[in-house]
C-alpha cells in the first residue's frame, strides 16, 4: 500500500515520537513556568507534520505553522535551537526576536517562517513556487493552513493565482477542528473545507490527519505533480487540537466525547501499533527508540535552557538587510 | 517648470519615461528582476503605461499580470524576494495599497529582523492628487509605511530622481515603498541621464540655495516649493529648498545643517498635515537644533479630510506655490 520501505517507516516513527516528545516535554516545562511568553501545542498534529514534511525534498520550500513542529525538525531545525526560540535565547532561531514557533525561518533549508497573521505565509509559499516555475526548477513548494485559514480572503486570492499560474505548491490543510475557540461548523458553512479548493479549479482531495501513511502518500503525490508541472493541489487533512489554542487556554468548550473520540485515534499510538501489526516491530525496538528520542528532548530542552539570553546591545540588529 | 541640473546631458523626458527607462534597463541588467501587477500584462502596459512594451520585450513570465487581488500578489512576491528575486510590484494607484497592508508591514518588513529572510521587492505605487481624480485616486499614504520599521519610503520629485531612485530600490536588499507621483507623470520633464544611474536611497539633496530660511519638501511639492521659492527671490527672500526624497530612513544630517543655517524650517508635503511625515521633520528640528531656530517651525499639508472630488474643493485641500510662499512671508517677518 506504500512507496515506503520498512526502515522507513520505522524512521517516520522515531520522527513522530519526537515531535510528541518535544510536546509533552515543552508544555510540562510551560506549566512548571520555565516556559517564556505563550506556546501551542502540536498533540494530534504529528501524523500531518511528519507525514506531509517526509514527502519534501531538501530544494523544496516550506512554509508550516505553529503546530508543525515535527516539519520544522525534520526540514533541518535541530529540537534545541526550537526550544531556545520558545525561551528567547539568543542561540534560537530568531535570536530572541519572536517566540515559540513563530518566525522559524531558515532559508539554508528553504524554510519560510511564519506570522500570527494567518494565512499570511499561504502567498508567500506560492511565490516561493513561482521562483520554481520562474527558473524552471522542478521543485515544489509546501504550506500549511488551518481550518480558520481557509476563511480568509487571501487564501482565495492564493488558491486562485495558484491555479492561474499552474505554480507548484501544494497547500496541506490542516483541518483540526477549531480556529481558537470555534469550531468549524461556526466559521463556515462549507462542510468539506477541501471542496473550497474546487471554485478555483484546484485538485483537492481528503485524508484522515492522523493516519501518517495516508497524509504522506496524498501529499507526497501531490508533491510529485507539482514538481511534474501539473499544477498545486489542496490536501486537507482531518485531525483534531488536542489541547487548548496556547498553553493558557484550558478549552472548556470542546466536548469531551469529541476529543475522546480522537484520543482513540491518536496518531502516534495509532501508527506504532501499526508497526507492530504489519512490519512485525518488537516492543523492545520501539522502546528503545522511545528511550532514545526521550533523551535527546529532555538534553535539548536542558541545553536551551542554560543558553544565554540575548545581548541588549544587539535589539537594534537586522531591521535591515545590507 | 523648474528642474534639477545634470552637467552634460540636454535630454530631457517625463518623470514617467524616466521611470520606465528605470524598469527596462534594470530589468535587461538583471534576469532576477521581474514586474507583476493589474492589468500590465499583454500590449495594454498598465494603467498608466509605465510598463507599456516591458511583455513585448521579456515576455509573460518576467511581466506577470496578476488578478485585483493585492493582498495575494504583494505576498506572492515576498515569497519570490525569499527565494532571490526581485520583483518589482506596481500598484495600480497608491491608494489600493492598504489592501496590501498585512503582506507588507506586518510580513515582509518584519522578516529580515526576525529571521534575516530579505525581501528585495519594490512596490511602485502612482500617488499624488491636484487632478480631481477623488479621494480614492488621490491620496499620498507614505507616512503609514515611514512608520514601520523594515520598510524604505522613498518619494521622488524630478525625473533624475526617479530614474535613479527606482533603480536603487530594485537593487536594494530590502521592501521598498517607491511614491511616485502621477501628477508629475507626464507634465513634468527634466534632464535625465541615459545609462545607469543611481541616486542613493536616504540622501537628501538641496534643490536651491538659500540663506533666509530652509524649505523641507518631497514629491511634487518640491516643484511647487522652487516656484515658491522663485518668487520669494523677487521679494528677497532667499528660500532654500531641501529635497528629501527619500523619508525613510531621513537624512537627518542634511535637514538640520540647512535649519541650522537658515535659523527657520517651512516643512511642505501634499499629504495630509496631521500625522504626516512632516510631524517628523519638526520634532527632529525642535529637538535636535532648537538653539538655531529664529522662528517657530511651519508646517504645509492637505487638510485632515478626505481628497475631495471637486476642484474649488480640492484646491482648498491642497498646498501650492502661493501658499508656500505666503508662509514663507510670516517666517520671514520673524
Amino acid at each position: 500500500m506504500t512507496s515506503l520501505s520498512a526502515v522507513e517507516r520505522l524512521d517516520i516513527y522515531r520522527w513522530m515520537y519526537r515531535t510528541r516528545r518535544f510536546d509533552e516535554v515543552m508544555v510540562s516545562m510551560f506549566k512548571q513556568g520555565r516556559g517564556l511568553g505563550t506556546c501551542f501545542s502540536a498533540r494530534g498534529h504529528e501524523a500531518v507534520s511528519i507525514g506531509a514534511g517526509w514527502g519534501l525534498q531538501p530544494e523544496d520550500f516550506a512554509a508550516p505553522m505553529h503546530r508543525n513542529v515535527g516539519m520544522f525538525m525534520l526540514r533541518g531545525l535541530p529540537p534545541d535551537q526550537l526550544y531556545s526560540n520558545y525561551l528567547g535565547r539568543a542561540n534560537g532561531t530568531t535570536r530572541g526576536r519572536d517566540a515559540n514557533l513563530h518566525g522559524n525561518g531558515d532559508l539554508s533549508h528553504n524554510l519560510i517562517g511564519f506570522i500570527s497573521h494567518i494565512p499570511q505565509s499561504l502567498p508567500v509559499a506560492l511565490g516561493t513556487a513561482m521562483s520554481f516555475r520562474y527558473r524552471r526548477q522542478p521543485q515544489a513548494a509546501l504550506t500549511v493552513c488551518g481550518d480558520g485559514g481557509s476563511t480568509a480572503g487571501v487564501f482565495h486570492e492564493t488558491l486562485n493565482m495558484a491555479v492561474l499560474y499552474m505554480a507548484p505548491l501544494v497547500v496541506v490543510l490542516e483541518n483540526n477542528q477549531y480556529a481558537y475557540s470555534t469550531p468549524v461548523a461556526e466559521h463556515t458553512a462549507v462542510s468539506e473545507l477541501h471542496l473550497k479548493a474546487r471554485a478555483y479549479d484546484m485538485p483537492s482531495q481528503v485524508v484522515d490527519g492522523n493516519d501518517v501513511l495516508e497524509v504522506f502518500e496524498a501529499v507526497s503525490a501531490a508533491l510529485a505533480r507539482a514538481r511534474a508541472g501539473e499544477g498545486p493541489s489542496l490536501v486537507e487533512a482531518r485531525t483534531m487540537r488536542m489541547l487548548g489554542h496556547a498553553i493558557h487556554d484550558g478549552a472548556e468548550y470542546v466536548p469531551g466525547e469529541l476529543l475522546a473520540h480522537w484520543e482513540a485515534r491518536d496518531p502516534v499510538v495509532r501508527f506504532r501499533r501499526w508497526l507492530q501489526d504489519n512490519d512485525g516491530v518488537g516492543p523492545d525496538v520501539l522502546q528503545e527508540l522511545e528511550r532514545t528520542e526521550t533523551d535527546l528532548i529532555d538534553q535539548a530542552f536542558a541545553a536551551a535552557e542554560a543558553s544565554p539570553f540575548p545581548d541588549p546591545d544587539t535589539v537594534e540588529a537586522g531591521v535591515y538587510a545590507d | 517648470m523648474p528642474t534639477d541640473s545634470c552637467a552634460g546631458n540636454n535630454r530631457r523626458i517625463t518623470y514617467l519615461e524616466a521611470l520606465a527607462e528605470a524598469l527596462d534597463q534594470e530589468m535587461a541588467r538583471d534576469p532576477d528582476v521581474l514586474v507583476l501587477g493589474e492589468d500590465i500584462g499583454g500590449e495594454f502596459g498598465g494603467a498608466f503605461k509605465a510598463t507599456k512594451g516591458l511583455w513585448q520585450k521579456y515576455g509573460e513570465d518576467r511581466v506577470i499580470n496578476t488578478p485585483m487581488a493585492e493582498l495575494g500578489f504583494t505576498g506572492m512576491a515576498t515569497g519570490m524576494a525569499l527565494a532571490g528575486l526581485r520583483p518589482v510590484i506596481e500598484m495600480q494607484f497608491a491608494d489600493f495599497i492598504s489592501t496590501a497592508f498585512d503582506a507588507i508591514v506586518q510580513y515582509a518588513a518584519s522578516t529580515h529582523y526576525i529571521w534575516q529572510g530579505a525581501v528585495p521587492w519594490t512596490i511602485r505605487a502612482p500617488a499624488d492628487g491636484g487632478t480631481s481624480s477623488g479621494p480614492f485616486h488621490s491620496q499620498n499614504p507614505e507616512a503609514w509605511f515611514a512608520h514601520v520599521p523594515g520598510l524604505k519610503v522613498i518619494c521622488p520629485g524630478t525625473p533624475a530622481d526617479v530614474k535613479g531612485l527606482l533603480t536603487s530600490a530594485i537593487r536594494d536588499n530590502n521592501p521598498v515603498i517607491f511614491f511616485e507621483s502621477k501628477t508629475l507623470y507626464r507634465s513634468l520633464r527634466g534632464p535625465v541621464p541615459p545609462g545607469e544611474h543611481l541616486v542613493p536611497i536616504g540622501k537628501a539633496r538641496q534643490a536651491r540655495p538659500g540663506a533666509d530660511l530652509t524649505i523641507i519638501t518631497y514629491g511634487a511639492m518640491l516643484q511647487s516649493a522652487l516656484a515658491a521659492a522663485e518668487e520669494l527671490a523677487g521679494e528677497d527672500i532667499e528660500a532654500a529648498v531641501l529635497d528629501l526624497r527619500t523619508v525613510k530612513p531621513l537624512d537627518t544630517d542634511q535637514i538640520l545643517e540647512s535649519v541650522k543655517a537658515t535659523g527657520k524650517a517651512l516643512i511642505v508635503h501634499a499629504a495630509n498635515r496631521m500625522m504626516g511625515c512632516g510631524a517628523e521633520v519638526a520634532a527632529l528640528i525642535a529637538e535636535e537644533c532648537f538653539e538655531y531656530l529664529d522662528a517657530p517651525i511651519r508646517r504645509l499639508g492637505g487638510l485632515d479630510t478626505p481628497v475631495p472630488f471637486s476642484p474649488p474643493l480640492e484646491q482648498a485641500y491642497r498646498p501650492d506655490a502661493d501658499r508656500i510662499a505666503a508662509a514663507a512671508r510670516d517666517l520671514d517677518a520673524w
